[in-house]
């Protein structure tokens, strides 16, 4: 195939243009590197309460987060997004502290469920009312818990989330 | 045997220590002096009648400004052998915190009087490691005391733990990209 200055670029999506039959795609660095990051959000297993057996469940085949590129993953170096499933008590707080300073940036955090976005029902001496107290909350999920269509409508905003991010790559970000 | 005659030969056996007698619902309940609690203890486990083999359960209460002596630790006992149960409860003045360890005779008693401890500040002497189970080690107060705060906001008395964590999440902020 020869390419000449005659052929017009087409435009598939805002920013992202194809040479027709060179297969090649002309995009920005922002577009392409936000592509690869929000096709494959590995967020760290993190199961504190009851919210982590729904958080399984759209794991397991029936709603099957793998479709999303979500992988769950056993460490935290290895993780994209930390779902912070569950009731977060104060004892906890630290540890959950610790395992979100151990991901690599860009990091993400995923609230789940009442008692991560606000403390829900237990306003009480040992628990701590919202995991924004401790750390940047991305995306909050209501439900008590929420549904797995719930967690992957967050998993998606936070699709949308990436997909908007500026120079998110560089050092001097 | 039935928890009215289990009842009766307690007041028999330790005349001096029960102080009352409760019954309801065809459940008695006996309270008891903590000063010989040890031995009134190994004399229901170790009586072939009795043979209470089994703790089901020990917990604390507090009955502040609804009875002269603050706290109650509660004994549910109960005999696989027989299929017998007594409730007792020991009581606990707030100025003499403390009571005889029951770990020696069931060891199943340590987490429970661990957790008495950690929930009510009630002492257990001779407890082979009486540290909290439940809140962290450095926690300051007995939460489920009724004159402990009932909602999370602590104020001043928040736990060190979680102050520190505050503290290092602003000191991030700014590394965060967003």
């Amino acid at each position: 195939m020869i390419i000449d200055g005659t052929t017009a670029l087409i435009e598939v999506e805002e920013g992202i243009k194809v040479i027709p039959g060179a297969n090649t795609i002309i995009a920005s660095v922002d577009k392409l590197v936000n592509w690869g990051r929000k096709s494959s959000i590995w967020p760290m297993t993190f199961g504190l309460a009851c919210c982590a057996i729904e958080m399984m469940a759209t794991g397991a085949s029936h709603y099957d987060l793998d479709r999303f590129g979500v992988v769950f993953r056993g460490s935290p170096r290895q993780s994209d997004a930390i779902i912070i499933a569950g009731t977060l008590t104060k004892k906890m707080a630290p540890i959950v502290r610790m395992v979100y300073d151990q991901m690599p940036a860009p990091r993400y955090v995923i609230a789940m469920g009442s008692c991560a976005c606000s403390g829900g029902i237990y306003n009480t001496y040992s628990t701590v009312q919202g995991v924004d107290t401790i750390l940047p909350v991305d995306i909050f999920i209501p439900g008590c818990p929420p549904r797995p269509e719930a967690l992957l409508d967050g998993l998606i905003k936070l699709q949308e989330l990436i997909s908007k991010e500026y120079f998110n790559w560089s050092r001097w970000r | 045997m039935s928890p009215q005659d289990i009842a009766e030969i307690i007041k028999s056996q330790f005349p001096s220590d029960v102080m009352e007698m409760i019954k309801f619902r065809d459940q008695v309940s006996i309270l008891v002096n903590k000063s010989r609690i040890t031995e009134m203890m190994t004399y229901l486990h170790d009586s072939p009648d009795l043979s209470f083999d089994y703790l089901a359960d020990l917990c604390g209460v507090d009955y502040l400004g609804r009875k002269d002596h603050r706290f109650e630790v509660v004994y549910n006992l109960l005999s696989i052998k027989h299929n017998h149960q007594i409730r007792i409860k020991a009581f606990v003045t707030e100025t003499d915190c403390s009571i005889d360890s029951v770990v020696g005779i069931w060891a199943g008693a340590n987490w429970l009087e661990r957790e008495c401890y950690d929930m009510f500040g009630i002492t257990f002497n001779n407890h082979p490691d009486l540290r909290r189970v439940l809140m962290p080690e450095d926690w300051d107060g007995y939460p489920l005391r009724k004159d402990y705060p009932l909602k999370s906001d602590l104020g001043e008395k928040e736990w060190n733990g979680l102050k520190e964590v505050i503290q290092s999440a602003e000191r991030n902020k700014i590394h965060e990209a967003r």
